[in-house]
């Protein structure tokens, strides 16, 4: 357990995790569902510990993001930066709080992630269409929980 | 809401620049990178440094499941095996059969041509891959695959799978390259009927087992059951390679356009293994470029456009590394020779 206050080891060592968790291989039927367990790890260091990833974590996950999925560059990283940003602004008010309305602030920022997408897909002119790019929202969500709980054992906020 | 963030944020001991002003500077970042990527190459280079820093871990999550099958080839037992070895001994005295055939057939195709000699396969060289990620969602429809430009592969080459067409390279790392696939939502394949060589579009629907054909008038002789092969047309693809099935022909519904679905002959979500295909560019079944007038419809979005135009070298290098194959095993696979179609009707030529 670390209680360092700038673990930027552990961080970065999450992150590679949360990536290969994000873009592990999955069955057609269940790939829609995948949680965004990446982004979720990000919001946990940018509310936890904002000074150790902040939002140069979650710009360069962004763009890993954008050469593992084939996304025009640039896309996932500002979305990604945006809710770094966010959780980084607010984390004094909400570090504390129960873990259900951490859970609900998560599941905010990623819907506001999912939609900053969805508007850059429109205009680089892919499809807007399909409603399966929503269907990982409450499922990341649920794993909220489970990143909380796992980086929480990892590493306890001063 | 702005006012207890400014608090929020003051509170925070400041190291460097205010976390304001580094996110206005990420976000011009990633605006200035999304409009270069979109608009122009000059990132190609960026994005073959970044798929070869990537490489090393698409590799390690390729490993579970690549180290799963290995395994459980390990253990399978000999009857199996041996059942196994049986059925690729019959598939192969089948092909030896078509193949002569087929070479029969070439012959005369020459002979009513006028040609002094049968034309030699439109493949010139062959490489295997091995995919090693998948995305498949409604919006990409991708496969990177563990060949790259070190091995020779190239921006827009055809990827062909066991049965038909996969689709083609869309970025080109060192050791790995990214292949969008037929059912791609922004990929589009010019095709033709092998029952009677009408032509059309087929666009990717997104889902791994659907391809759209939204060009044909209801009019259309298009009926299930229809074989679909590429046409040659568009500069990608050569003549006569298969693609799909028709399976749902809809006329109804009052549109002028038949809603005409196919299935891809490529099991898209199955296939562990693709083809990279290098063709002569003499050959008459070899990609044709396309004229300016298409060119032209192309731009006022009446088709869709193929994602990427070739910049198409003649054969890989000879390096003993890439280990493309020859043509010679490939001419003995009647099902991607362009020259003949599976059901033996020669293909026509692009024109």
């Amino acid at each position: 357990m670390s209680r360092d206050s700038e673990p930027r080891g552990l961080v970065v060592a999450t992150a590679l995790v949360g990536l290969l968790l994000q873009t592990l291989p999955l069955p057609a039927p269940i790939a829609p569902a995948r949680p965004a367990v990446l982004v979720l790890i990000v919001i946990w260091w940018s509310l936890m510990a904002p000074r150790a990833g902040g939002l140069t974590l979650a710009f360069l996950a962004g763009l890993a993001l954008d050469v593992f999925k084939g996304a025009v560059l640039g896309q996932f990283a500002l979305a990604t930066a945006l809710v770094g940003y966010i959780a980084i602004r607010q984390h004094l008010l909400v570090r504390y709080r129960p873990p259900l309305e951490l859970m609900l602030f998560a599941a905010l920022l990623l819907t506001l992630w999912e939609v900053v997408l969805w508007m850059i897909d429109g205009w680089a002119g892919s499809s807007m269409r399909g409603a399966s790019r929503w269907l990982h929202l409450p499922v990341s969500a649920l794993c909220w929980f489970v990143v909380a709980g796992v980086l929480g054992r990892l590493h306890r906020p001063l | 809401m702005a006012n207890v963030g400014i608090r929020a944020s003051r509170s925070l001991p400041q190291r460097g620049p205010a976390p304001g002003f580094r996110f206005f500077v990420y976000a011009i970042l990633s605006v200035v990178l999304m409009y270069l990527d979109r608009t122009s190459g000059w990132l190609e280079l960026v994005r073959y440094g970044l798929q070869a820093a990537a490489y090393p871990l698409q590799l390690a999550v390729s490993s579970p499941a690549a180290a799963w099958r290995w395994t459980s080839e390990l253990f399978e037992s000999r009857a199996r095996l041996q059942q196994e070895n049986a059925a690729l001994r019959r598939e192969l005295r089948e092909l030896e059969l078509r193949t002569a055939r087929i070479a029969a057939l070439e012959r005369e195709n020459a002979e009513l041509r006028g040609l002094r000699a049968a034309l030699p396969a439109v493949a010139e060289k062959w490489l295997p891959g091995e995919v090693i990620n998948v995305e498949s969602s409604s919006l990409r429809q991708r496969l990177v695959i563990n060949r790259g430009a070190e091995h020779g592969v190239f921006k827009g080459q055809a990827v062909l799978a066991r049965a038909g067409l996969l689709g083609q390279t869309l970025r080109v790392g060192p050791w790995s390259s990214e292949v969008i696939l037929v059912t791609d939502p922004e990929h589009a394949v010019p095709v033709q009927v092998v029952r009677n060589g009408l032509r059309t579009v087929a666009v990717g629907s997104g889902e791994p087992d659907v391809l759209l054909l939204p060009y044909l008038p209801i009019q259309s002789d298009i009926r299930i059951g229809d074989e679909l092969v590429t046409s040659g047309l568009g500069g990608v693809f050569p003549a006569g390679f298969p693609v799909a099935i028709v399976v749902a022909v809809d006329r109804g519904g009052g549109s002028p356009l038949a809603q005409v679905r196919a299935r891809p002959l490529a099991t898209l979500d199955r296939d562990r293994e693709v083809m990279f295909i290098w063709f002569r560019e003499a050959h008459p079944a070899a990609p044709a470029v396309e004229s300016p007038d298409a060119a032209a419809a192309r731009s006022l979005g009446l088709a869709p456009i193929p994602t990427t135009s070739p910049a198409r070298p003649t054969a890989p290098p000879s390096d003993a590394s890439a280990n493309p194959r020859s043509p010679e095993p490939l001419a003995s696979r009647p099902r991607n020779t362009p020259s003949a179609t599976p059901d033996g009707v020669p293909a026509e030529p692009a024109r």
